[in-house]
Order: structure tokens, then C-alpha cells, then sequence
């Protein structure tokens, strides 16, 4: 019992940032009808944002400690970043140390602007091209922008610690009367599920509550009658891609103490967001978040050595096989609408 | 009786001298009329292009960007320019400094994507329409022995760069391949005693490997040397390339009644699988009434950055260290530092070697004739290049070398002082029988010169 929780537990966080993926991936096609195949790259970007922040925060300059020797047997030049020099080493380290939730207030705005660029400057010559230029002209830019941040990055993974107030796990074995150690979890993933429950949640009611998510959702549903009203939904629709690009960058930013960044990471998640907005039904918001927790889920059990020595390598194909399954009982997804992409 | 000493005439010590002189000559006129024959990309003008296959993108990128500087390094102290680096601490004295065999050596470069597909097309091309004679690099045994075995096909030389899997000089050997960096074997052998000392005899490991030639046989090789200081095997799980979040595997191990956790994975994986079980509290965890430990079989300096204060205290193994403080590694260390301001890798030192090594046993052998410059490597033994004396052994073309077991420092002084060697375990100690069962199903064939 204990491992299922456990395996529950550990499936919500990866869940959480297909769910994250596959909303803004399902907001663009909704919207736009654009299959954007540069949204992992969108993740990897806001992933990034972070790491450029804490390098800028980071920033140091080198005083000579002539007690100590480098490699080269000169004396050890010790790096003091500028923020413990002009706040002082307590406030200055804090600063540092909570890099990663800060960045989310960096990210918003270079995510907004990288996303209006992005589809002002080139998706939005391709909206009435058929889904495969789309396909091959996002994911080309994808891979441009995984080889600008290679360049200028490296290809090694950066490591991004979390706020040390949320280094450490959560023993749930405790919690639940099971044994000490059993149950062991993150806070900072715990952070991450909630972090991205808010997020959803603000999508949503975006959508719901306001006269601008209204006239989104009304033109998702029928574009020309939308324009006939003298609405300007393409430039709505344009924002909209803006706050996709929003969503799937800050799910980058707080997905960095989890997995250290890598220029890559974006296309780890790709085809796996995609799977989920299939199997969740294209155009369906709660259906993409529905299916990337549910997926996030049973990848997790995959995992496991038990159902490995059952059936080898099951662990690699279960998403794909869900799919398979949903699509052959369920054609249009878990919660598809009729008339999206049966053209 | 009287002897009567006829005085030498000074025909007679003409003819002496030269019969003497012929007979001198006679094994170098064989030699040269043994490799007089045609080979692949036989140089004939005033330089000698060597081909050099790294990862230039892909996820050991950074690997193969370092094993470049090291080449670019090698090729220089080759040609006599800068300040010769570890060509002046190396036992062999053949190099003079003035290219290879008298040619100026240049170098094209190819980028292997750690794939085997575009390794083998990227030297299929240096060596076809470049004209290397000889053909090194690659930071992944997949790689390694898919090159090999063309540069096997093809006639030319093969000089494995980063390599750890058995296989490469093991079920995959070729007799025009050559390996200078240790192998799964040589970790586990090392590692065992240190690990027996640190943890005891008494311990439940858990593997997580990744699913690749690699894996396997560092896999096999780390669980039977533990297995005979007393270890148990508790699972072995295998974990697909590039998974990015292994939480999912890392989740069960404090379930399962492992005490320590083996991450057979290498680069970018590594540290992922690190953080990870570092975030689930396994360092912190208590099992079977002991500190739950964690083990990295394969340590770089490259990966410890990555891994950050998550390698702190955790045992590996590596092929060398630039904190080494023999000379030949004092030496390359401080050639390489004052030209790009940092120390190298493992991965950099061990490409170097190997570019010096194939020069030496050109000038040795006196020809380019990859049979020739086989026959010059067979059981070389040498010293000077960081790593003690040194065997290239006939019967697999491995190095026996000393082997580092290095530990996550607690107190790194810089963001290259990650690393400590806890020990430097002798060649002997590491060094198996060519037919071991874990290299076995393999053969060297015979050299093949191509052309």
C-alpha cells in the first residue's frame, strides 16, 4: 500500500508539468489551430530564464587569497558575488538562495515578449498552411532555439538547488502510520504540484470569469461570427499565445530544482505533452490536464521493479499504449470535441 | 706452432665494415620492405591529417568540446610548438617535436552526436574524403565500438577516447583498435576493497542502470566485485537513456531493503539520478540499521559540476584527475591550463595520451602502415603519462594502468576542486586474464592495413 501511495505521489509532479505542457500546447491549438511544436522549447526557455537569473545574481568579483593556491600553483582567486558585497552576506545569500522562485517574476515578461515574437514574427504566416508545415516550421524553431541556448550555455546539466527553507522530504510514512523512511517526498515537489495547481486554476478562471477569456472562448468555439461581431479575436488570440508561453515557462522555472536544466529538456517533455493532449481530446483544456496527471500517474507505476519484472520495459511504451487504448475506445480523447481536427 | 697474425689489410676492413654494416641494417631493411606495402590515406605529401570524432553536440557535448582542446593541445606539443606538455615527461623519447614521422600533422574534426550512426558517418567521411590515417575520440561506448569496427573495415587506425564499457576491448575488440581508458572491470576492482572498507561487507545494493552496452557491463562488472567482498544484489533495474526524472525509479529503493544505491549512469543522467535520490531523502534514510549510502561507478569532473553539492562524499571511479602529482600529469595540467584557464577532464587527458601514444608508435614503427604501428603498441609499456607504468596489452589492445577511486569533496576550494583521490589502486590489483569471462566472446583478428 505504502508503495502505491508513494508511486501516486511521485507520478503528481511529473503530472503536473505535462498538465502544465499540454494546457498551453491545447490553449495555442485551440486558439490559434497551431500545432506548436516549439512549446517544450517555450519550457526549456522559461527553465532557463532561471538559470540566467541566478547567474546575474551570482555575478562576482575575484579577490586574491594569497593563503590559498589554484591549480596552477597561483594564488586562489575567490569569488564574492556583488549581492553579499552591497547587502551584506545574510540578505545577500537569501537573495541568491530563493533565485528560483524569483525568477518567475523575470519570466513572466521575457516569456510574454518570447512568446508575442514568436508568433508575430513567424506562426503567424503559416495559420492557414496545412497542420504539417506548422509542425515542421515550429519544430525546426525549436530546434534553433535548443542550439542558441547550447551556444551560449553549454550542454551540460546546471544544477539549481531549491530555497533551502524547502530542501528535504516529507516523511508520509509517519503521516499515514506506515514505517519511518517508507514514504518519502520532496517539499519541493510538493511545491511544484500546488505551484501548478494555482496556475491551472488561474488559466481557468481567466478563461471563465473574464470578459477577455469570454470572447476567447466564444471565437475557440466559432471565429468567424466572433469577427463578424467586430471583434478583434486575432489579436486576443495572439495574447493568448503569449500566456501559453507564460505557462509553459514558469512550469520550466520551478521544474529546475527537480531536474537540472539542460538546453534538451524541452524535448523530453514534447512528445510526451502531445501524447497527453491527444489522449486528453485536441482542444480540451480540462482534458489536457485531466490526462497529464493521469499519465504523470501511470508512467510513475510503470516504473516500478515489480511491474518491470512482470513485463520488461513497460516503463518506456505505457503512455504510448494508453493512447493507443483511449484512442481506439475513445477516438476524439477523453473529453475531444466533435469537429477538431477530423477535417 | 707459430701463429702468424696477417696484418689487416685496408680492403679487409672495408669489406668487414661493410658486411657488419649490412648485418646492422638487415631487421631495418625487413621492416621497411614489411610495411613497404600500400595502405589507406598513406601519406604522401608534407603532412599527415589525423581525424578526430567527438561529441560536438548531443548530451556530452562538453565532453567532447574539452577532448578538442586536449587534441588541439597535442597536435601542437606534436609539431614542436608550445611547451611540450607531456611529451617531455614521457618515457619513449621517439617524438622529436617535428610533426610525425617528419610530416607536419593536421586534423579535421567530426561530430559524433553520441550516436552510433553519425559516429560511423562522420569517420566514414574523415577518413574517405579527408584522408585520415588514423581516427580517435568518443565520450560513449556505443559510439566507440561502432567506429572501431569500421576504422577495422577500413584500414586505418582506431584510438578510443572516453570508453568504459567492457565490450570496446572485450566481445568488441578489433586488432586495429586501441584503448588507453580503463574499463568496467578495472571500476569494480578498484572500488570494491575501498567500498568494503568505507561500508562493510554487509550491505544490500540496488542497481539502476542505464540501458546500454555501458550499462550492462559496468552493471556486471560492479555487482560480482561486491558480490565477493560479501554484497547482495537486491534488484538490478534498467532505466531508459536520457529519462531526465528518475524519481519514478529512485521512489521504491528505500522499499525494497536496499541499503545502497548503485547509479550506473553516466553525464547528463548521472546527475539527474543523483539529484534525485539526494531530493528523496536517500542520504538522510536509514535502512537495515545503517546510513543508507550511494555509489557512482563512473566519476567525471565534468559531471561532479553538474551534480553540484549532491556528489559531496559519494565513491567513484576515475581514469585520472588533474590533482595527480606525478610530473607527466603536473605537466599537462599546467599546459593545458595556461592555454584555456582551466584544468582538463579525464576525457581530455586520456585523448591526449592517445594522440601522443599513436605518434610514438609511428616514429617507432617507422611508417604510417597501420599493421605497423599495431605491431609498435603491442605490449608498449610506458611511463610518464599520469597514470604510472603503463601496459598496452597484445592480446586486447587495453591499457593496465593505475586506477583512482576519488570521493565527492566535502570542501571544494573551486568549482574544479570537486573531486579527491582517496586511493590510487596499482595496475596489478586491476588487472584480469584477456580471457575473463566478462570480455569474453571476442577477437582481435588480424590488422588490416586497407588500400
Amino acid at each position: 500500500m505504502d508503495a502505491i501511495i508513494l508511486q501516486i505521489l511521485n507520478g503528481l509532479d511529473k503530472g503536473s508539468a505535462y498538465a502544465l505542457i499540454a494546457l498551453g500546447l491545447t490553449l495555442i491549438f485551440g486558439t490559434l489551430g497551431v500545432v506548436n511544436f516549439a512549446h517544450g522549447a517555450l519550457f526549456m526557455l522559461g527553465a532557463f530564464c532561471a538559470v540566467t537569473l541566478n547567474a546575474l545574481f551570482t555575478l562576482s568579483h575575484q579577490v586574491i587569497d594569497p593563503s590559498r593556491t589554484d591549480f596552477l600553483g597561483n594564488p586562489l582567486r575567490v569569488e564574492i558575488p556583488y549581492l553579499v558585497e552591497w547587502f551584506g552576506e545574510a540578505t545577500g545569500n537569501a537573495i541568491i538562495d530563493w533565485s528560483v522562485p524569483l525568477s518567475i517574476l523575470i519570466a513572466i515578461p521575457v516569456m510574454a515578449a518570447i512568446g508575442l515574437a514568436m508568433e508575430r514574427g513567424l506562426i503567424k504566416h503559416f495559420y492557414k498552411r496545412p497542420h504539417a508545415d506548422q509542425i515542421l516550421v515550429t519544430f525546426g524553431l525549436a530546434i534553433v532555439l535548443q542550439q542558441v541556448v547550447k551556444y551560449f550555455y553549454g550542454a551540460n546539466p546546471i544544477p539549481m538547488p531549491a530555497p533551502d527553507a524547502f530542501v528535504g522530504t516529507y516523511d508520509f510514512g509517519v503521516l499515514l502510520g506506515f514505517d519511518p523512511f517508507s514514504i518519502m517526498y520532496p517539499y519541493w515537489r510538493l511545491v511544484y504540484f500546488l505551484f501548478s495547481l494555482v496556475i491551472i486554476a488561474a488559466v481557468f478562471a481567466f478563461l471563465r470569469y473574464t470578459t477577455f477569456g469570454m470572447v476567447v472562448r466564444a471565437g475557440m468555439a466559432d471565429r468567424e461570427t466572433v469577427g463578424l461581431l467586430g471583434i478583434n479575436i486575432g489579436r486576443r488570440f495572439t495574447i493568448m499565445f503569449a500566456i501559453a508561453a507564460i505557462v509553459a515557462g514558469l512550469a520550466g522555472v520551478m521544474y529546475t530544482p527537480i531536474v537540472a536544466p539542460n538546453y534538451n529538456m524541452g524535448m523530453n517533455f514534447l512528445v510526451l505533452s502531445f501524447v497527453v493532449v491527444v489522449v486528453g481530446g485536441m482542444g480540451s483544456l480540462p482534458g489536457a490536464v485531466l490526462a497529464g496527471f493521469m499519465l504523470g500517474i501511470l508512467e510513475s507505476f510503470a516504473s516500478m521493479a515489480a511491474v518491470i519484472d512482470i513485463v520488461p520495459g513497460i516503463n518506456q511504451v505505457i503512455i504510448y499504449l494508453v493512447a493507443i487504448v483511449v484512442l481506439l475506445v475513445r477516438p476524439r480523447g477523453l473529453m475531444g470535441r466533435k469537429g477538431v481536427m477530423e477535417d | 706452432m707459430t701463429l702468424i697474425r696477417k696484418p689487416l689489410s685496408r680492403r679487409s676492413v672495408l669489406r668487414a665494415g661493410a658486411a657488419g654494416g649490412a648485418l646492422l641494417a638487415t631487421p631495418t631493411i625487413f621492416t621497411s620492405r614489411a610495411w613497404a606495402q600500400s595502405y589507406t590515406n598513406e601519406p604522401t605529401g608534407s603532412t599527415v591529417t589525423l581525424g578526430f570524432n567527438v561529441p560536438q553536440s548531443g548530451v556530452y557535448a562538453d565532453e567532447g568540446a574539452d577532448q578538442l582542446r586536449a587534441y588541439e593541445l597535442a597536435v601542437e606539443h606534436i609539431n614542436g610548438e608550445g611547451d611540450g606538455g607531456m611529451m617531455n615527461t614521457f618515457s619513449s623519447k621517439a617524438l622529436k617535436g617535428n610533426g610525425i614521422l617528419g610530416k607536419k600533422v593536421v586534423y579535421v574534426t567530426g561530430d559524433t552526436q553520441t550516436k552510433t550512426d553519425a559516429a560511423r558517418a562522420s569517420a566514414r567521411s574523415m577518413i574517405e574524403k579527408d584522408g585520415a590515417i588514423m581516427i580517435t575520440g568518443g565520450s560513449s561506448s556505443g559510439p566507440a565500438v561502432a567506429v572501431q569496427a569500421l576504422c577495422q573495415e577500413a584500414g586505418v587506425i582506431f584510438m578510443a577516447g572516453l570508453t568504459h564499457a567492457n565490450d570496446t576491448t572485450g566481445k568488441d575488440r578489433r586488432a586495429n583498435g586501441f584503448r588507453h581508458f580503463f574499463n568496467s572491470y578495472m571500476s569494480g576492482a578498484a572500488l570494491a576493497p575501498v567500498l568494503k572498507n568505507a561500508y562493510g561487507a554487509d550491505r544490500n545494493a540496488y542497481y539502476l542502470t542505464a540501458d546500454y552496452n555501458w550499462g550492462y557491463t559496468t552493471e556486471q562488472a560492479i555487482s560480482e566485485a561486491t558480490e565477493a567482498i560479501g554484497w547482495n544484489t537486491v534488484n538490478k533495474v534498467l532505466t531508459p537513456l536520457g529519462a531526465g526524472d528518475f524519481s519514478s525509479y529512485i521512489a521504491p529503493v528505500l522499499q525494497s531493503g536496499a541499503d545502497t544505491l548503485v547509479l550506473v549512469h553516466y553525464g547528463g543522467d548521472m546527475v539527474n539520478s543523483l539529484t534525485n535520490a539526494v531530493q528523496f531523502g536517500l542520504r538522510e534514510a536509514q535502512a537495515n540499521g545503517k546510513d543508507f549510502q550511494i555509489v557512482v561507478p563512473l566519476f567525471s569532473r565534468l559531471m561532479a559540476r553538474g551534480a553540484g553539492e549532491n556528489i559531496k562524499g559519494i565513491f567513484g571511479s576515475t581514469n585520472w584527475h588533474w590533482s595527480l602529482q606525478d610530473e607527466g600529469s603536473q605537466a599537462f595540467t599546467r599546459s593545458f591550463g595556461q592555454k584555456y584557464g582551466f584544468p582538463p577532464s579525464q576525457a581530455a587527458h586520456t585523448v591526449y595520451c592517445q594522440t601522443l601514444l599513436y605518434a610514438d608508435a609511428c616514429e617507432r614503427a617507422g611508417t604510417f602502415n597501420p599493421c605497423g604501428v599495431v605491431e609498435a603498441l603491442e605490449d608498449f609499456e610506458f611511463d610518464g603519462l599520469g597514470n604510472g607504468k603503463t601496459l598496452y596489452r597484445a592480446e586486447d589492445h587495453q591499457c593496465f594502468k593505475d586506477v583512482l577511486v576519488v570521493k565527492g569533496k566535502e570542501n571544494p576550494t573551486s568549482e574544479f576542486d570537486l573531486l579527491e583521490i582517496v586511493e590510487i589502486t596499482p595496475a596489478e590489483q586491476v588487472t584480469y586474464p584477456h580471457d575473463h569471462p566478462q570480455f569474453a566472446g571476442g577477437a582481435l583478428g588480424t590488422c588490416n592495413p586497407g588500400a
